[in-house]
């Protein structure tokens, strides 16, 4: 199958059927087929046209604990939001499955690539000397960042340096976990974000919600209301083509005006010193060619040993990612134009502590592709918000409570623990695995809420005792087949909530086995 | 003090140095997974990235199918011999002034028939921003120079000497708005390469 076969016309596959958008508006093949590279959508999805209020993210409320929990109840509350969104990623996700069932080698490429960042990550000081080497001898100025703070002083510094008063740049994960926007608004400096998703969450106050797709939750009909309200855009369109061409016309005149252009990195190559970036708007591309100042801000963990190592990731990303063989921009920084200054901040921001946490260092291998978004049945129902955290979904919930074991204690509980986060990512990290091991850590470490601790050790006691776990499975089942309704959906099982139990079967797996096959098993002996 | 974060940072990752061993692995060569035809498999690639693919014109007008694109155009930026222009990119000073640039034509070093990728770097641009400010933009390959894949196309120098390669698959793209394709997002609107083999300056 290729990825023209998932025709637009049907609704069958559709999870939602009645996010299937009435009219077609995507661009054309040049001989006139539909084309859905970049992140587009197989087939034409939209919400319908009722007017249903955006469902905002979790509440922060400074140090305390996120509720995920409370977040994803509003956003299943609004179900045109809810059903566009669960459509949307999971096309993506069945985008990503026909991309890679498209090379015989997927396999072998995941292995090489996690291979390849253990290595990395193994040498990590030797590699970053390299890279910062190299750099240098490039004519890049290259500075460390101990924490978000720090990089955003040291971004400051350079721009007041200059007398910038400006800076236009491209989506960036990192500079998300450094605040690095927030931290500005106080600088008098201003920040313009250039990615189209990015700059409506910029003008809505609101965090991206996915890694590669920030606006993901947000319908057109949001997104009008945003552009209306800031750009002055005509309230009553909310045609898709208008609003990004609005989004076009109004950000040239900063990117032309920029005193400074800033970029994330998606890898940096230790050998010859270049930093990469891939995307599909150009965006990043104006930021790094069009200003006189031009700033990349680099998580540590990005490095790769060499140019030869690229080929592998790049074909990895972006099929993982959208599902496409390749973004639109495959950019490779290495120095500067004449007459301009470049400038690296290399940050560590708890990376170097990670590295050295048994369970979870292997969590830096990401890519930052939100395949185990795409995939989880948690986060398509949810939506990026509702974790009140930089990083969403299956690897945020592995991440986040790097950064801070009490507010984001909650979130590895937000999992169904399917796996299916850890079969989809491109650098093998054994994401549901690390789900586990978080609780385990944030129970030993008195994190997690009393009544999740209490049905912990129950099942802890039960687990480790074969007996009882024979015993209990069978008093579950039946529990769940004679128990009226309230007593199964009460609020003290969280995972009732919003879902019907499955029907529970007659007989236990272990139950069928003894009667069937070892019965079947002693007949033969006699026979 | 940026000295003694670096010292910090690198002491802190010794120190948390992962157990095991973790070599570096071999990365092999990957059987083509396009047919001999890499000019067909290019086309094919390309367009399907919402690239647009032509065959150069008859002697004389090597640029003729994209010659309705040039014609409507009020100003053009050329970096090749084929074609005059009437934007001198050498004499460029700032890249703010090739915002007004309608269609710039320039030539690939390469391309990538797994992709439809086309590489430029600061050579072939002159100036690296009229690849992005300009509406439209021309490709010039000779269909001599396209590589096989994207792994192959990492093993060559280009991206080693260069201060800026970039690879282009087609126009700035976006779906951030309910998965709708749009093209020219922040970049260029249409990406028309023309299959022209270097040296063939037709037009004198």
């Amino acid at each position: 199958m290729s990825i023209e076969d998932l025709t637009p016309r049907e609704t069958g596959g559709m999870i939602h059927p009645e996010v299937r958008a009435p009219v077609d508006e995507s661009e054309r093949h040049q001989d006139g087929g539909r084309l859905q590279h970049a992140e587009a959508a197989s087939k034409p999805i939209a919400a319908p046209k009722t007017r249903e209020p955006q469902p905002r993210g979790a509440k922060i409320r400074g140090n305390r604990p996120i509720d995920q929990g409370e977040a994803a109840e509003r956003f299943l509350a609004a179900p045109l939001h809810q059903a566009a969104h669960d459509e949307r990623l999971w096309d993506l996700r069945k985008k990503r499955d026909v991309s890679a069932h498209g090379i015989p080698e997927w396999e072998e490429l995941r292995e090489i690539a996690s291979s390849i960042k253990a290595h990395t990550l193994s040498r990590l000081d030797t590699y970053l000397e390299q890279f910062e080497a190299a750099a240098k001898a490039n004519g890049v100025h290259v500075h460390w960042a101990a924490d978000g703070a720090d990089h955003n002083r040291i971004v400051l510094e350079i721009l007041r340096s200059h007398g910038a008063r400006t800076l236009v740049k491209s989506k960036s994960m990192l500079t998300e976990e450094c605040g690095f926007r927030h931290h500005m608004a106080a600088s008098g400096i201003e920040i313009i974000e250039t990615d189209l998703g990015e700059r409506i969450q910029q003008l809505d106050n609101e965090e991206p919600s996915h890694i590669v797709a920030p606006a993901v939750h947000k319908t057109r009909m949001d997104v009008a209301e945003v552009f209306a309200k800031t750009l002055g855009t005509d309230p009553d369109n909310d045609d898709a083509h208008y609003l990004a061409e609005s989004q076009r016309e109004t950000t040239r005149p900063y990117i032309l005006n920029a005193d400074a252009g800033m970029t994330g990195c998606n890898f940096a190559i230790a050998e010859t010193g270049t930093v990469v970036t891939c995307t599909n708007e150009g965006n990043a591309d104006l930021s790094g060619n069009v200003p006189p100042l031009q700033i990349h801000s680099i998580g540590i963990e990005k490095i790769i040993p060499r140019i030869e190592d690229l080929g592998v990731f790049i074909r990895l990303l972006s099929r993982s990612a959208l599902g496409s063989p390749i973004t639109q921009y495959t950019s490779h920084f290495r120095g500067p134009r004449p007459g301009t200054e470049m400038h690296y901040v290399l940050v560590d921001n708890g990376r170097s502590e990670r590295l050295g946490m048994e369970e979870f260092w292997t969590s830096l291998k990401c890519i930052r592709c939100g395949a185990c978004m795409n995939t989880c049945p948690v986060y398509r129902r949810s939506g990026g918000l509702s974790y009140g955290a930089t990083y969403a979904g299956p690897i945020g919930l592995i991440i986040d409570p790097t950064f801070n074991k009490r507010k984001y204690s909650t979130l590895p509980f937000s999992s169904t623990m399917n796996g299916s986060c850890t079969n989809v990512c491109p650098v093998k990290i054994n994401i549901h695995e690390q789900i586990f091991a978080w609780r385990k850590v944030l129970a030993e470490e008195h994190q997690i809420p009393l009544l999740k601790q209490g049905m912990m050790k129950a099942a802890g006691a039960v687990l480790s005792r074969p007996a009882a776990y024979r015993a209990a499975i069978g008093t579950a089942d039946s529990a769940l087949r004679a128990l009226p309704r309230f007593a199964v959906y009460n609020p003290l099982n969280t995972w009732g909530k919003k879902r019907e139990m499955p029907d529970a079967p007659k007989q236990s797996f272990h139950a069928w086995y003894k009667q069937n096959r070892m019965a079947g098993a002693a007949k033969k002996d006699v026979s | 003090m940026s000295a003694g974060t670096r010292a910090a940072t690198l002491a802190a990752i010794r120190r948390n140095r992962p157990a095991g061993d973790h070599p570096l692995p071999q990365v092999p060569v990957f059987a083509p997974l396009v047919a001999d035809d890499h000019v067909a498999a290019f086309t094919e690639a390309l367009k399907r990235m919402g690239g647009r693919v032509v065959e150069a014109g008859p002697a004389g007008d090597p640029l003729g199918h994209v010659r309705e694109r040039l014609d409507a155009a009020k100003v053009v930026a050329s970096a090749v011999p084929e074609h005059a222009g009437n934007r001198d990119l050498s004499a460029v000073t700032r890249p703010q002034a090739v915002d007004d640039v309608d269609v710039a034509i320039v030539r690939a070093r390469f391309g990538i028939a797994e992709t439809g990728s086309v590489l430029f770097t600061e050579a072939e641009l002159v100036v690296n921003a009229v690849a992005y400010l300009a509406q439209h933009l021309v490709v010039l390959l000779d269909p001599a120079d396209i590589v096989v894949n994207v792994q192959a196309a990492y093993k060559r120098p280009d991206f080693a000497g260069a201060a800026y390669a970039v690879l282009h698959t087609g126009p700035s793209a976006t779906a951030d708005i309910e998965g709708v394709l749009i093209h020219g997002a922040q970049g260029v609107r249409s990406l028309t390469v023309v299959l022209l083999p270097r040296g063939d300056v037709r037009a004198a």
